[in-house]
């Protein structure tokens, strides 16, 4: 059994993370340049980790699968930053950044983390601006902000529909500068294929050239892991096709927890699904909630009617009916929940029946063709080049996709896992947005994480390491990874198979779609289990991957990184099986508000509502590996400990 | 629908490459480019053979990774898309659709379709950005920016990196990716200290990498997915003419460090 | 690095030598064109601006000699630069139809060429007088007398050397060519040098079509109107016969009308 240990520092929680600062242990600024820190990931948090850390003087070595650290998946952020500057003296503050990140986790993060985010919030905004990061201003030359995801304050910096990649091209310079300067070194086309373990410790990695094949080892003082989310598991997402879990999951299989897995975020606004060949979902930016007006036919039989020829009367503008309060700008699990019921119920619009009206006709007699135009143009002609519709004249059709994985390897305090000298940022980590991530928070955590938390917390882990006993890579723990990962590609390789990597991959979204998609169930999650099991075994027995080892080959990577997806969805059922409450973007069948509830009638929650169990659940599951992919993962939990906030129930009514 | 599709298979940076054609089993006009070559891929695969290789990955047009030349014009026949939103209703039934890797002595061909684009990394390693360490900022409104000037650089800052200029331009020129950094950060009050410095350093590094010179034909304007304007080059110009006539800075004067 | 070797080393500061050098010769061409229309007044008018000109032995070889330096660093720059970019693209692409820009902006190289060769005829032709490529015969056995003193009849000189019909064709396809060049280069000469913005560029623009069709027709005229015999007609028949019998003056027919 691992420990959780959640090495929260002690105080108030305001205090935490300063007196935290006081008392870790620094290292002396002409000891620094003797550790070495492997860095695998050039995303926001990768990039600004690396370069942070290098300023402080760490060598620092930094590792993508891309053939540049520019095209990690933060670029394709589009919505914007939140941090509370409380430049529109709206009432923000850390606290209340803070307090609607835990509440919009549902009670599911831990507090202490979520508050050091909010915190660090105002510092990323000035470290960007500073860097050159264009974001949007007034006429006055400050700052322009909105308000995003349902938000009651405007604290979203945003740079045109564009952020994460202004971010990520500031995080990227910031990394160019260093790499410039010597202090950085940047393998690029480097996939992590292992990781080193020496004496309990993380002290390397494994990795392959994806252009020459070949496989290297790299030791370290310790390895961070910055490697983004693992949506990829239900093949249709709004991620790069190239973002994958390896990194991670190899991790986990050398003994580091994966917590809360089965926590997803399902995107409200994305384009529909229009055939099977489909590669990927597109997302529309939330911020078209903002003007746009859900709505589909209170009738089935208007379903394959033109829109326009739906009566208003007979329109179900039903985010507006459940949640008076919020209306359109209803957080994301809950909108795009809602969407789903109304599919469900045999109301869906479009070819598929697997979509809703997004409809901007109000905002156009209220602004105007040429405010739309000008607030959201790129948008509809991103929408428009898609699906070949005008949403000027007719209202664009949305569904919801796959979009960010709240749940990655357990982190503590201090953003290391449970194996020492691992330390896991952005998106790969499980810890700040508990069951559900709000709008705009993902750029922060990112940034947080990279620029500010990382690099003031490593310290305290090296100082107990010495650099002059770094394990070499002549060590027989790296002989045995680099043999590990030469005997997987040889397996892919020599495997005789019938099945292309890509179609496994299809099937593997199917049931993950089916089984631990928007609404589970008991006996969905255990068919879920037994199907992927199943598939898992096909994989290694039929998958055929064409082309040699020592060359450019991306049927060899792709099926890498599905036979590990395999193994993740299945993991991921068990946990949402396990998890017998609804809770975020974790939505239980069984456990939902039923019209008796008190909560119903008394009018903080509606129907359907997802319904949490505070008493049984309130803990991170961190899944600990248990030696072979067909052994049951050990549960292992952090009990989640509110000491500022009271868990109370979510309503958005 | 169905295509047929001329595609230039290379095995190997030093290996000669040549064009092969293939059939698109059935096509849906609503895929994508990439979705089509995927397609075509699992065809090729399950025959046996090498699939062909090409490089993408966000998919909706902002990682800057998909690089195809699609009949002699790079990122296809729209304008202000990248090949991955470039979607086969383009395209006719029947049609014949060549398929190149960008071409340029800087960028050598990896396989396939798939270039090496390191040299445009090594062009930002040398001045692509604001040296300044984390924590050192001051908040962020302490900072004015005129939304004229701001809104120009993030016009210029829009660039995805993708290459798609050079792949164009007659001389394989990089001039208007350089360009968008440069301005980008040299409209910004923020970039001014290293203005100059940067600018030269940048274009050092730019004809370093064996990139053609600007002859302002125009054609990567064209092609660029995110419209980026010959505005920027000009401007660019116009700072290296200024840096050259401002020379060197200053030797540190000798003497004892108190 | 020095703004010396800054300029020469790169290739941003080539295209400064070309863009100045062709500034240079813009000029030249305008004045050189003021010049020669003056083939439109009287004989007289003419052969005393050439006349005067010869006298001045050091203002004509100072011009002569900046003017071929200047030439000299245009045609260096743009051949050090073309190298440079068939260097950078050597591998072309299947389908090279080009896509958004001109075509004058494509031809520089040719036109320029062309143009380069056209200077060296004309130089043989009207400043060297080789008598084997005008195909009248020896320019310089053309006399007229001025103010009492024997002088090269320059008017004779245009009036029979344009009345031949491949000369009169040549130098109007090099104007045409000129034309080619300048419609492209003087725009690009303002981008080059960074000297315009988004609000300067159609300007810009207009301005080199502008100016460049008025030097074509200015210049195309001279032989256009000589051969078609409107200009000096008279005059010819007069002067043809003494470039063969003897080298005597031939006394200005005055009051010549036109």
């Amino acid at each position: 059994m691992a420990t959780l240990n959640s090495n929260i520092p002690a105080g108030p929680l305001a205090s935490k993370w300063e007196s935290y600062k006081f008392n870790t242990k620094l290292i002396n600024p002409a000891n620094k340049r003797k550790y070495k820190i492997i860095v695998v990931g050039a995303g926001l948090a990768g990039s600004s980790a690396s370069a942070t850390l290098a300023e402080l003087g760490y060598e620092v070595h930094n590792f993508v699968f891309h053939d540049s650290p520019r095209r990690a998946h933060s670029v394709a952020a589009q919505g914007g930053i939140n941090a509370a500057k409380n430049y529109q003296n709206d009432g923000d503050s850390v606290h209340r950044l803070f307090y609607d990140t835990i509440k919009g986790g549902d009670f599911r993060a831990r507090e202490a983390n979520v508050h050091r985010l909010a915190e660090v919030s105002v510092n990323i905004i000035d470290q960007c601006a500073a860097q050159g990061v264009p974001f949007a201003r007034e006429y006055g030359g400050l700052l322009d902000n909105r308000s995003f995801g349902g938000a009651q304050v405007s604290r979203t910096f945003y740079a045109r529909g564009q952020t994460g990649q202004q971010l990520l091209l500031g995080a990227y310079s910031a990394l160019n500068k260093m790499i410039g300067a010597g202090a950085v070194k940047s393998y690029t086309h480097s996939e992590m294929l292992d990781l080193v373990v020496v004496e309990g410790h993380a002290k390397g990695i494994v990795v392959r050239n994806l252009q020459t094949g070949a496989i290297t080892k790299h030791n370290a003082d310790a390895v961070v892991l910055a490697t983004g989310g693992y949506g990829n598991v239900y093949n249709l997402s709004t991620y790069a096709r190239g973002a994958n879990v390896t990194a991670s999951w190899r991790a986990y299989k050398r003994g580091a927890c994966f917590g809360n897995p089965c926590y997803t975020q399902i995107h409200p606004t994305c384009i529909p699904v229009s055939g099977d060949y489909q590669s990927k979902l597109t997302l529309m930016s939330e911020s078209l909630r903002n003007d746009g007006r859900v709505w589909a036919p209170k009738k089935k039989e208007d379903c394959k009617k033109a829109p326009k020829d739906i009566e208003e009367g007979d329109r179900d503008y039903y985010l507006e009916r459940m949640y008076s309060a919020f209306g359109n700008l209803a957080p994301r699990d809950i909108a795009s929940r809602a969407a789903k019921t109304v599919c469900d119920e045999g109301r869906g619009v479009g070819e598929t029946g697997l979509g809703v009206y997004l409809d901007f006709s109000a905002a156009i007699e209220r602004l105007g063709e040429g405010k739309v135009r000008e607030r959201y143009g790129n948008l509809f002609a991103m929408y428009h080049e898609i699906t070949n519709e005008d949403a000027y004249k007719t209202p664009m059709r949305i569904y919801p996709a796959v979009h960010y994985t709240m749940g990655g390897l357990w982190v503590d305090y201090n953003l290391m896992s449970n194996v020492p000298g691992l330390f896991v940022l952005g998106e790969a980590n499980f810890s700040d947005h508990g069951a559900n991530r709000l709008g705009a928070s993902a750029l922060m955590q990112g940034l947080s994480d990279g620029y500010f938390v990382l690099p003031a917390t490593i310290s305290g882990y090296l100082a107990s390491q010495n650099p002059g006993k770094r394990p070499a890579t002549d060590k027989a723990e790296f002989k045995q990874a680099e043999e590990n990962v030469e005997a997987l590609t040889n397996q892919l390789l020599g495997n005789k198979g019938k099945r292309t990597p890509a179609s496994f991959h299809k099937a593997l979204g199917t049931l993950m779609w089916d089984y631990c998609g928007m609404a589970r169930t008991k006996a969905g999650l255990e068919r879920g289990i037994k199907l992927i099991s199943e598939l898992r075994e096909e994989y290694w027995k039929n998958v055929m991957v064409s082309g040699e080892g020592n060359e450019w080959n991306q049927s060899l990577e792709n099926a890498g990184r599905i036979g590990d997806f395999i193994e993740l969805g299945e993991l991921m059922c068990r946990d949402a099986l396990h998890r017998e409450e609804s809770c975020g973007g974790h939505f239980r069948e069984e456990y939902q508000y039923t019209p008796d509830d008190p909560e119903t009638k008394q009018g903080i929650v509606n129907p359907g509502d997802v319904k949490r169990r505070d008493d049984a659940f309130a803990y991170v599951a961190g899944w600990e590996y248990a030696g072979s992919p067909a052994k049951a993962p050990i549960l292992n939990k952090e009990p989640l400990v509110y000491e500022e906030v009271h868990m109370s129930t979510r309503s958005y009514k | 629908m169905k295509v047929k599709l001329k595609v230039w298979r290379q095995k190997s940076r030093n290996t000669p490459g040549e064009f092969r054609t293939y059939e698109s089993p059935g096509l849906n006009e609503n895929m994508s480019f990439l979705e089509m070559l995927d397609v075509v891929n699992e065809d090729i695969a399950n025959r046996g053979e090498d699939p062909i290789a090409f490089d993408h990955d966000c998919r909706e047009g902002i990682c800057g990774t998909c690089s195809c030349v699609i009949n002699g014009k790079p990122h296809g026949p729209h304008k202000g898309v990248a090949t991955c939103q470039t979607y086969m209703r383009s395209f006719r039934d029947g049609d014949t659709i060549v398929v190149e890797p960008w071409r340029a002595a800087a960028f050598p061909i990896i396989k396939d379709l798939v270039v090496d684009r390191s040299a445009f990394d090594r062009i930002q390693h040398a001045g692509g950005f604001i040296s300044v360490r984390t924590g050192a900022a001051p908040d962020a409104n302490s900072i004015p920016v005129s939304k004229e000037n701001s809104d120009l650089a993030m016009d210029a800052a829009q660039c995805i990196g993708c290459g798609a200029c050079v792949a164009a331009c007659k001389n394989a020129s990089a001039m208007l990716f350089v360009a968008a950094k440069v301005s980008h950060l040299g409209l910004l009050p923020q970039g001014q200290p290293e203005r100059y410095k940067r600018v030269k350093a940048m274009v050092a590094q730019m004809d370093t990498e064996g990139f053609g010179s600007c002859t302002v034909t125009g054609s990567c304007e064209a092609v660029c997915p995110k419209e980026i304007s010959l505005d920027f080059i000009a401007r660019m110009n116009r700072d290296y003419g200024l840096a050259l006539l401002k020379g060197e800075p200053k030797k540190i004067a000798g003497g004892v460090a108190g | 690095m020095s703004i010396v070797s800054g300029i020469l080393n790169s290739s941003l500061g080539k295209k400064y030598i070309m863009a100045g050098t062709g500034a240079l010769l813009f000029a030249f061409v305008i004045a050189h064109l003021v010049g020669n229309l003056q083939v439109f007044g009287p004989p007289e008018l003419i052969n005393n601006y050439a006349h005067f000109l010869q006298s001045k032995p050091l203002m004509v070889w100072g011009a002569r000699i900046g003017l071929l330096v200047i030439v000299g660093l245009h045609v260096w720059s743009a051949v050090q630069l073309s190298v440079a970019n068939r260097a950078a693209r050597p591998v072309s692409y299947h389908d090279t139809e080009p896509y958004g820009s001109t075509w004058q902006s494509r031809y520089m190289l040719v036109s320029g060429l062309v143009i380069a060769a056209f200077i060296a005829y004309h130089l043989a032709h009207f400043t060297a007088l080789l008598p084997g490529i005008n195909g009248v015969g020896d320019f310089s056995k053309l006399k007229t007398e001025l103010h009492g003193e024997e002088a090269r009849d320059v008017y004779g000189m245009m009036i029979l050397g344009f009345q031949v019909w491949w000369v009169a064709l040549f130098y109007m396809v090099a104007q045409a060519l000129l034309f080619i060049h300048l419609s492209h280069g003087l725009a690009a000469m303002f981008q080059s040098f960074g000297l315009r913005d988004h609000v300067w560029w159609p300007r810009i623009q207009i301005f080199a079509k502008a100016a460049s069709i008025a030097i074509f027709i200015g210049y195309a005229l001279i032989p256009a109107t000589i051969y078609l015999r409107v200009v000096g007609t008279d005059y010819a028949e007069k002067v043809k016969h003494s470039m063969v019998e003897s080298a005597a003056p031939t006394k200005p027919a005055s009051k010549e009308t036109h």
